[in-house]
């Protein structure tokens, strides 16, 4: 692989799943009240 | 028997309507959005058109659109479901009578897509029971059209029929009838906790084993090489918007639908994030593995990666195949990932496309789930059975699947917007009430997303489409098969959403604040 083609996978993989993962902390921080618990 | 049984189901239904379903739990809902949102187009369709636009600088476009359009179009279904808390036909008959024939123009959308979509996920589980012996054989092209699926010599209506297709789709409808019988939380939430990280797990094996293959890297080269070139071109704009439009399962309702079942304290916002970005990151999961694998292909027969690349069924169904049998080590094992992956993948997208029709319906008629899935899934899976299994039943497919998408998804979501943005200006609304419930509210910019930059995309997606349309008959099909099978079924769509939206809905069904969500009902 080049290594313009290495950055942009490391790049897509980052910002992509970074931001599943973020987005997953953000919302395990403001757990929805309880009426919401199993 | 059957009929009092209905009746009596349908009189059961007056107490089912008063409490609406919900899910058990905000994990079951976002896996259960994420289900229906990754599909097959995540796996075939995503890394080709990433490869044909621009490789690792398409990810810009694709991020731009995804944050842009896709997300707040999420967001909208979100709100728009669980502010009115009803089926799409519903909700929108609360928000104002007349866009109801939008919520009905969906449902007819999604009834289309639900006969033929089954097809291909039928074809997968046999694809599956087929990597066992590597059925195929030597050459998977004359296997796949010759041998399984016997096509007819030219595109056309039903001549005969297929029983190794026709079998395997009995077996998909039953077991999405199934899930459906056992209602949101018991069949769809769970079916979704089990079959999503089991489809992530299967992917993710799949990836390492074909990272690790020799000329693995000359496909992810491909795949990653940035052309920055392309970033000054506006098809490579449309290609990004159609492609998260298209992968994130919004626009006809069914994500209306998933969240009108959401409890009153929802992060709306938030869900919306984690749906978005999960698809994608799925979608990068399916590029890696599907360009590595072709990646090996090149490299094992000499030719260059654009000789063999390739999307849709060709990639599923003709070139795997081929890998599959050239692998060094158990290629059994390969195949029943890759195909036991597209076969959960689309069950997820499969149930919520019938489960968007069967609420409409049990809202409309007040009717119990039993008898609405009966109805709806029965009558889908009857088209289904009686048209798809046949040797014209790929043709069929084809025309139907290229102008639903094309004409029918991208037509009702610009309606959509366009009526909720510019005719009711309704947006303003929406976005206080998200906000109510959402950890991080949403700004001013929200309305300008959804008001401008996705009408502008979908309709130049749609002109994009049309340019093409008007220069050549779709895959040379001739005149006459394309105006039924396409054109007719798309108007037919517009033209049952209209009709079905004219007599009035009981009152006590169609008051704009649901019962359950009245100030009353709160705290």
């Amino acid at each position: 692989m080049s290594g313009e083609a290495v950055i942009m996978m490391i790049v897509a993989i980052i910002v992509v799943w970074g931001g599943l993962v973020a987005g997953v902390v953000a919302l395990h921080r403001h757990p929805d009240e309880p009426e919401d618990a199993d | 028997m059957e009929l009092s049984a209905g009746v009596g189901a349908v009189l059961n239904g007056e107490q089912a309507m008063s409490q609406r379903e919900q899910w058990g739990t905000r994990a079951g809902f976002i896996l259960a959005a994420v289900g229906s949102a990754i599909g097959l187009g995540n796996i075939w369709r995503f890394p080709y058109v990433t490869y044909e636009n621009g490789g690792g600088a398409f990810i810009v476009p694709y991020l731009v659109a995804l944050l842009t359009a896709g997300i707040p179009l999420l967001v909208l279904e979100y709100t728009i479901g669980h502010k009115y808390r009803g089926s799409a036909p519903l909700s929108f008959y609360r928000m104002s009578r007349p866009v109801s024939a939008i919520g009905w123009w969906q449902a007819a959308v999604c009834f289309v897509i639900a006969v033929y979509y089954p097809l291909i996920i039928a074809w997968a589980l046999r694809y599956t029971g087929f990597s066992l012996s590597l059925g195929w054989g030597n050459d998977p092209d004359a296997f796949l059209f010759e041998n399984f699926l016997n096509v007819a010599e030219e595109p056309g209506f039903v001549s005969s029929y297929v029983g190794g297709v026709f079998w395997p789709l009995v077996i998909v409808w039953v077991i999405v009838l199934g899930l459906l019988l056992l209602g949101v939380h018991n069949g769809i939430e769970r079916a979704n906790k089990v079959f999503i990280p089991l489809l992530v797990l299967m992917f993710g094996v799949l990836v390492v084993r074909a990272i690790t293959l020799d000329g693995a890297s000359l496909g992810l080269d491909a795949l990653f090489a940035p052309d920055w070139s392309a970033l000054g071109n506006g098809t490579v704009w449309v290609a990004a918007y159609g492609q998260v439009f298209f992968s994130l399962s919004v626009g006809f309702g069914v994500m209306v639908t998933y969240a009108s079942y959401l409890r009153r304290r929802s992060d709306l916002t938030g869900s919306a994030v984690v749906a978005g970005f999960a698809n994608s990151s799925f979608e990068i999961l399916a590029g890696i593995g599907v360009f590595a694998t072709i990646g090996f292909l090149a490299a094992s027969s000499g030719v260059g990666i654009g000789e063999v690349a390739t999307d849709g069924l060709g990639l599923a169904f003709v070139a795997f195949p081929t890998i599959i049998s050239t692998l060094p080590t158990a290629p059994e094992l390969f195949g029943v990932l890759f195909f036991g992956s597209l076969v959960l993948a689309g069950l997820t997208s499969l149930i919520s496309l019938v489960q968007m029709i069967v609420a409409a319906i049990e809202d409309r008629f007040n009717m119990a789930r039993t008898p609405a899935v009966l109805l709806v899934g029965g009558g889908a899976a009857a088209v289904s059975l009686l048209l798809l299994p046949t040797r014209e039943g790929l043709y069929i497919l084809d025309s139907a699947d290229h102008f639903i998408n094309a004409y029918g998804i991208v037509a009702v979501a610009l309606a959509l917007v366009i009526a909720v943005a510019w005719v009711l200006r309704r947006l303003e609304p929406l976005r206080a009430h998200a906000n109510e419930t959402s950890a991080v509210p949403l700004g001013r910019w929200w309305l300008f997303m959804l008001g401008v930059v996705t009408p502008v995309m979908l309709g130049w997606i749609l002109l994009d489409s049309l340019r093409t349309e008007l220069a050549e008959n779709y895959e040379g099909y001739p005149t006459v098969f394309l105006l039924v099978t396409g054109g007719g079924v798309v108007v037919g769509a517009l033209v049952i959403g209209i009709l079905a939206a004219l007599p009035r809905w009981p009152e006590d069904r169609a008051a704009e604040e649901p019962v359950a969500w009245s100030r009353a009902g709160r705290g």
